[in-house]
């Protein structure tokens, strides 16, 4: 017992979680849970939000340790509004990906934190990010990272396609989400779901007793 | 040979020389493990079984065309995950215990018998043993079941049960996708999608697809082969 506890007290905070992005026609869909946990004892937040604007049309979800997803986040916002200023136009999706890909990668001895990084630019259109615990950085169409993750899998790898349409995403971002949940201790809350396009950005959230309901449940 | 000699006459741990000399590769310490993916499906009539066929010794495939589904009586199986051999021998000693328990009945033995004989292994030795064990089969009482003898020895019966490493990714999709009462075909397609789609993400996982379906009529058991394993993944 005394084990346990010590263990959650150096661990800190952590985002035990699921967070996923997917590009669909014209757009991309990310998404997570909402679940802070301490050393998957303790719920200590059931509505904290893991999706989080790091500018205009671009939405990135932190996984790993909360303290340092979040010190990465603020020193990436403030370098990509210089570089935007510098640049005289909005940045890039790559550019914001970049960013936290440098300090994760930087300083990977100090920090615990993965992120996918989402959204659309004016050169590439709808484009989905992953940067991993140890700073790598690779496009893909849709990626799953965070706890929560090993359970959909399978299901993300037979039911993902490219170019669906606006609602399959949604539906299948849901699904999967709901899915993850349902397996994962350290994810549960609502599912945050923010669908970027080149009109616009658009917030969506399922509160738990609202998601989708599989044949066990 | 050399080098196992000289450990042997200097009575040192076979682990701790491993570490240290560079003649003795990394694999000959590690035990040979069912790092897997194991699922049983119940169907009205009887039971399909699905296992993938890769056995490892650390990084090394030691065999890649094992049979994880183990007759313990005619018409119940057993799917094997985590140490070879022990689940070899509670496999061993479960079917001793199952032949001579029918023989003094003169009739089938229960499946729930036989989960109950794993259970009572499994539990009675927890502390050493390393063992998640999918017991399936078809008996005259409740037709098709399945029941589920997780590492710590407890048991339930479900009418849908994956296990070993490779289990884990596949979770969302066997929950999106079972459905009760589904007939012998559907199940044993949905078994195949589910085991290609966790061979190809578990790296413990691999190999050809092993099925067998079990019913009142008997046991027929396939193979599929790598190249004939269904195109799941979409992307």
């Amino acid at each position: 017992m005394e084990r346990r506890c010590l263990d959650a007290q150096n661990k800190g905070v952590s985002t035990g979680t699921t967070i996923l992005a997917a590009t669909f026609d014209g757009g991309v869909v990310i998404g997570s849970d909402s679940r802070a946990s301490v050393g998957g004892e303790y719920v200590s937040s059931k509505t904290i939000n893991k999706v989080i604007q790091v500018h205009d049309q671009i939405f990135c979800c932190m996984a790993g340790s909360l303290a340092d997803a979040q010190a990465v986040l603020k020193a990436a916002k403030f370098h990509l509004s210089f570089h935007s200023v510098q640049m005289q136009s909005p940045p890039q999706v790559i550019a914001a990906a970049s960013v936290l890909k440098e300090l994760c990668y930087n300083n990977k001895d100090e920090l615990q934190a993965g992120f996918i990084t989402a959204g659309w630019d004016r050169r590439k259109g709808p484009q989905v990010y992953v940067v991993s615990l140890g700073g790598m950085m690779v496009r893909q169409s849709v990626t799953i990272a965070g706890s929560g993750s090993t359970y959909i899998y399978g299901y993300v790898d037979a039911k993902y396609r490219p170019n669906m349409t606006r609602e399959e995403c949604l539906q299948f971002a849901t699904n999967a989400l709901a899915l993850a949940m349902g397996r994962d201790n350290v994810s549960g809350g609502v599912a945050h779901l923010v669908v970027i396009t080149k009109s616009g950005v658009e917030h969506v959230v399922v509160p738990g007793d609202k998601l989708p309901k599989f044949h066990d449940q | 040979m050399a080098a196992t000699m000289m450990m042997q006459s200097r009575g040192q741990n076979f682990n701790e020389i491993s570490a240290q000399n560079a003649l003795v590769p990394d694999w000959i310490g590690t035990e040979v493990s069912t790092g897997t993916t194991i699922m049983a499906v119940e169907y009205d009539g009887g039971v399909v079984i699905g296992a993938d066929s890769r056995t490892t010794t650390g990084a090394y495939i030691a065999n890649r065309v094992t049979d994880k589904l183990t007759p313990i009586h005619d018409r119940i199986y057993c799917c094997r995950s985590g140490s070879a051999a022990d689940t070899q021998a509670i496999a061993d000693v479960v079917s001793y215990q199952l032949g001579f328990h029918s023989i003094e009945l003169d009739e089938r033995p229960l499946v729930e018998t036989a989960a109950h004989l794993f259970k009572a292994s499994c539990y009675r030795y927890r502390e050493e043993l390393t063992a998640g064990i999918l017991v399936a089969g078809w008996d005259r009482r409740k037709g098709g079941q399945v029941y589920c003898v997780p590492i710590g020895g407890m048991l339930v019966r479900q009418p849908v049960a994956i296990g070993g490493s490779g289990s884990t990714y596949i979770y969302g999709f066997m929950d999106s996708n079972y459905k009760p009462s589904m007939t012998k075909e559907q199940c044993l397609e949905l078994t195949a999608a589910a085991l290609t789609l966790a061979m190809e993400r578990d790296g413990s996982s691999g190999g050809v697809v092993r099925l067998a379906s079990i019913s009142e009529d008997g046991v027929e058991r396939r193979v599929i082969l790598g190249n004939a394993l269904p195109k799941v993944s979409t992307h």
